[in-house]
């Protein structure tokens, strides 16, 4: 019965298939799930949310997509869920820092060498943001009050423990010698919202995550953690835009720091399979709206794919084991 | 306790177990449960760091405070004569729990073998047959119809993945 | 009054019979997903999200936050018919909305809990509407010591009065605690209890513990007296509602009372579910009727539901003020905002007052829609506890395995309701209280990363607590509050001194 139906299957599938492309092409045949391995409203579950949108409002893909936030263990839930289903083609993750840092910090066996790199869609910026009743004007005031205020004394929110802020909180602290406390929250809108309420002194958040409260005038970024300027010349508020924000290198904070805004799939999936998703997030990085968001969130747009794409993140994870070992997160 | 087949309309009314076995062995589960919070506690540090207190702080003083309660639960379970007469379950009400228990333990089990959709229909349809005594046509026809609902509400509107087996994957379903 | 003006202008937005369509297929959705605890709000927006990309914001967001209030008013039904929450914060509904129904007064309950949704949300919409600013500025006074203080008030609201075994309470308590604190530890990073099982990892979800100890346990519990439900003859007509009605204005003072301490809790933002229980230990403490709770009484339905829904209600606020999503399916709306190029967060008010006064108005509409739509369909509701037990019995614990397979998408929390079921039985035949174990596995890690964030904040001094007025009331209040049976004695005492 199930070999003849198969058969069946087989032969109308034959019938219906345009000769040629047969080998090569692969599409979705049930419902995309979508990991996002962080919590619901920060930066990784925004653009996975917003991706998805515009699949379904151009209508990118015949199959539904649904996104699936697996935040439990810094993360840990999501990629572990993916790295299980191996060569599953209906599964694809958007990775944050804690594709690295999760691992690392908590010894969870999980790599990022068990997922296939599908494409990066973007690279996320950091600033260092301060409330604008504040009186530093620039990162330099701002590193000189916390030296003079002595260890401690001032706070400084992020999110999670061990991950991308607190790695950019003990650069900062090695570099001119000051003492933070950190603070650790479940997300980056609490932070930015713990900002703003003046319970914290500053904030290294993602442009899109402070941008908001940048426009309202309450929070005001002093530089970004960047070798040059952001590219948006656009004005955000009355008089100032991205571009206008210096890099902290000139500030004489020589921090460099830029997170992953990637897509993989699980491990084991065919070329064709892979092609199709590094196809389909080249529509979507096409469409106005993307432009859009980018520009709105003041994203670094360097995409990669493919081969470029999996030597970059080699790199980057070098980068982190190296970044994690001067921070003392690493035993 | 005899465990006599024959006499099982008889002893309906007999205990299964007394109040205060069960209660003993609650307490010592909970005081397991304790000792084990207290030792992974230990191990992250339990104290009271300058900044604070550590990530075992709060879960060792849980991890005690679990210990003592059921200490005292305990000592007093031992010390308390009513309980040991009084019966936690009788025998009858036993079998009624198990008639449950059993068929949800291996409609569980069958979840992860045959995926959800059809684990319930047997489930529910074996239900309604052994313990209320329908029609198994009527138990049959309710218990697709409960699937094939549940089928529509997540698979096909909300697009709820859920656990499907070796059927849905020859029906091409998943 | 400005407020005013731009309100009626809403109302012209939002009541055209497009709209008015769109809130109705909202409505009947979101109860959908209420009822069953394998859907959240979150799934519901989410498929409904292609759909608006065709429409214009307004109406859009219209539709998805009717979703939203459906899934408020849904949380209730099975809570009251079969012990089993819908969703987290109708918990404490279950306490007297369950024995209600046993006593054959379903139809009654369920009136009683949606009214109380809807007066909740009222008071919740009107406060927005009037004092959004206010209480936007209000909600950034606090930092870690106060998110800290108000959960210990939630928890000395509820557990001050426990007249249970005192051992078992803590036992109880302390298991709820020592399962919240399982996973990743925010603070420091580092794995708690889970001894190297990465499927630990997650934590244990508060609705599996939630749906096994109540729904399962119940399930085992009433099969000891036979194949029957307790509740089978309620009343089927629309009859019970007027009656119900009549009953429900005696409860006023639990009423406003609850609406504060909803609305309170929303804007903070500590959320609907704690905003539940603690509404309901301070109706339990200072009503009159108070002994009586968890016996079947209509006060304690009306208690948590008006304090989840108006939680649930003005938690929007901080979400369109501040960007923060209060909860999942928030967080699903914040993703349509974005994709309709609207950037939440303090300006949206001034810069899109179409937008927002049309979701303020339909926040009235969507209310009253929602609260038409349920009660007429308690009638319908009360019916299914008709059904055999053996009928109902295998497809409740189908819904149930359902719900806890949907919670991480595991096989594990399956296998754990099914223990937690057990437990349940166990427990409740032992005298264990459930509901301190329950509270305390929802608020403990919260309750604990905000102490563990104070204190970092502090350096380390438990002053911190007391160090403005803000924090040191609350604090003060939760202390009152914990010993309050001795205080009311002691007062009692004095007076009694002073009238001898």
């Amino acid at each position: 019965m199930r070999t003849l139906s198969r058969a069946v299957t087989l032969v109308v599938s034959l019938m219906l298939m345009p000769s040629g492309v047969s080998a090569q092409s692969w599409e979705p045949t049930k419902t995309v799930e979508f990991i996002v391995p962080a919590g619901t409203g920060g930066g990784a579950d925004q653009m996975a949310r917003f991706i998805d949108g515009l699949i379904k409002k151009h209508k990118l893909m015949k199959q539904p997509m649904v996104v699936v936030n697996k935040a439990g263990g810094a993360g840990a839930e999501g990629f572990l869920d993916v790295k299980g289903a191996k060569a599953d083609p209906h599964k694809i993750v958007i990775t944050l820092s804690n594709l690295f840092t999760t691992p690392l910090a908590t010894g969870i066996p999980f790599n990022w060498k068990d997922l296939t790199p599908v494409s990066m869609m973007a690279l996320d910026q950091f600033v260092l943001w301060v409330n604008a009743e504040s009186p530093y004007k620039s990162a330099k005031d701002y590193i000189e009050a916390v030296k003079k205020a002595g260890p401690n004394k001032f706070k400084m929110g992020g999110t999670g423990s061990r991950q991308e802020d607190q790695i950019i909180t003990v650069a900062i602290e090695k570099q001119m010698g000051v003492k933070f406390t950190y603070i650790p929250f479940k997300g980056g809108g609490e932070v930015a919202t713990q900002l703003v309420g003046k319970h914290l002194e500053s904030t290294v958040n993602n442009p899109i995550e402070a941008v908001a409260q940048w426009r309202a005038g309450q929070l005001r970024p002093l530089c970004v953690f960047d070798d040059e300027r952001m590219p948006y010349k656009e004005k955000v508020t009355a008089n100032m835009s991205w571009a206008d924000i210096p890099p902290c290198k000139q500030a004489g904070v020589d921090v460099d720091y830029l997170m992953l805004r990637g897509i993989f799939m699980a491990g084991g999936v065919t070329e064709a399979q892979r092609n199709y998703y590094v196809d389909l997030m080249g529509k979507v990085r096409a469409l106005p709206e993307w432009k859009e968001f980018m520009e709105k969130g003041a994203f670094n747009q360097t995409a990669l794919k493919g081969d470029d794409y999996r030597d970059w993140v080699r790199k980057e994870e070098a980068r982190h084991i190296q970044l994690m070992k001067e921070a003392g997160f690493l035993k | 306790m005899q465990n006599d087949p024959i006499h099982s309309e008889d002893d309906a009314g007999r205990s299964a177990a007394s109040m205060r076995s069960v209660e003993l062995v609650v307490a010592g589960l909970i005081f397991a449960l304790g000792l084990l919070v207290v030792s992974d506690s230990w191990r992250l540090g339990a104290g009271w760091a300058e900044d604070g207190p550590q990530a075992g702080y709060f879960p060792f003083y849980i991890g005690l405070l679990l210990c003592i309660s059921s200490a005292v639960i305990f000592w007093r379970g031992l010390r308390d004569r009513h309980s040991a007469a009084q019966a936690f379950v009788t025998r009858g009400q036993f079998r009624m729990v198990l008639a449950l228990l059993i068929p949800t333990l291996f409609y569980v089990l069958g979840i992860y073998f045959l995926g959800i959709y059809v684990s319930s229909i047997l489930f529910v349809a074996l239900f309604m047959v052994f313990l209320g005594k329908y029609h198994w046509l009527r138990s049959t026809l309710v218990a697709l119809g409960v699937s094939v609902a549940f089928f529509l509400l997540f698979e096909v509107w909300f697009r709820v993945p859920l656990p499907k087996g070796p059927l849905e994957a020859a029906l091409g379903l998943n | 009054m400005e407020e005013i003006s731009a309100l009626m202008h809403g109302f012209s937005v939002a009541l055209s019979p497009f709209n008015l369509m769109l809130m109705l297929i909202g409505v009947v959705l979101g109860v959908i997903i209420g009822v069953l605890p394998g859907l959240g709000g979150a799934n519901g927006v989410a498929i409904l999200l292609p759909l608006t990309f065709a429409m214009p914001p307004t109406s859009g967001i219209i539709m998805l936050s009717c979703i939203y209030w459906g899934a408020l008013f849904g949380g209730a039904i099975t809570s009251i018919l079969f012990n089993i929450p819908g969703e987290p914060w109708s918990v404490a509904t279950t306490f007297d909305g369950y024995p209600l129904a046993q006593k054959g007064r379903a139809g009654a309950a369920l009136t009683a809990a949606f009214t109380s949704s809807f007066i909740g949300a009222l008071v919740a919409v009107v406060m927005i509407t009037f004092l959004s600013p206010l209480i936007a500025r209000f909600a950034l006074q606090f930092g870690t010591p106060e998110f800290f203080s108000v959960y210990l008030l939630t928890f000395c609201a509820f557990v001050g009065m426990s007249k249970g075994k005192a051992m078992k309470t803590v036992a109880a308590m302390m298991i709820g605690f020592a399962l919240a604190a399982v996973g990743l530890d925010t603070v420091t990073g580092q794995l708690r209890l889970t001894f190297g099982f990465t499927e630990l990892l997650q934590g244990f979800d508060f609705l599996i513990a939630v749906i096994g100890l109540f729904g399962i346990g119940e399930i085992l519990q009433t099969l000891e007296e036979g194949l029957a439900f307790k509740g089978v003859s309620a009343k089927l007509n629309m009859s019970v509602v007027m009656e119900t009605w009549r009953e429900l204005p005696r409860y006023w003072m639990t009423s406003i009372r609850s609406s504060l301490v909803g609305c309170f809790m929303g804007i903070v933002p500590g959320g609907a579910t704690p905003a539940s229980f603690m509404s309901y230990g301070i109706a339990k403490r200072f009503s009159n009727n108070g002994e009586a709770f968890g016996s079947g009484q209509i006060e304690g339905v009306v208690a948590p539901e008006t304090a989840a829904h108006a939680a649930g209600t003005s938690a929007l606020l901080p979400m369109l003020t501040l960007g923060v999503p209060g909860s999942p399916t928030a967080a699903v709306l914040l993703g349509g905002l974005l994709i309709w190029g609207l950037q939440p967060g303090p300006l949206l008010f001034v810069e899109q007052k179409d937008f927002v006064w049309g979701l303020i108005a339909s926040m009235y509409l969507g209310n009253i829609a929602g609260l038409l739509v349920v009660l007429t369909m308690v009638p319908l509701f009360a019916a299914i506890l008709r059904i055999p037990f053996a009928i109902i019995a295998p497809v409740i614990l189908v819904i149930c395995a359902i719900g806890a397979y949907t919670v991480h998408n595991s096989m594990l929390d399956v296998y754990l309701m099914v223990f937690f079921g057990i437990m349940g039985y166990v427990f409740k035949k032992l005298d264990y209280p459930l509901a301190p174990l329950v509270l305390a596995l929802v608020l403990g890690d919260r309750a604990e990363a905000s102490f563990r964030q104070a204190m970092l904040v502090s350096q380390g001094e438990l002053g911190v607590f007391f160090s403005n007025g803000l924090v040191g009331s609350l604090t003060a209040l939760a202390l009152t509050l914990l010993f309050w049976p001795m205080l009311a004695a002691a007062w009692a005492g004095m007076r009694a001194g002073t009238l001898r």
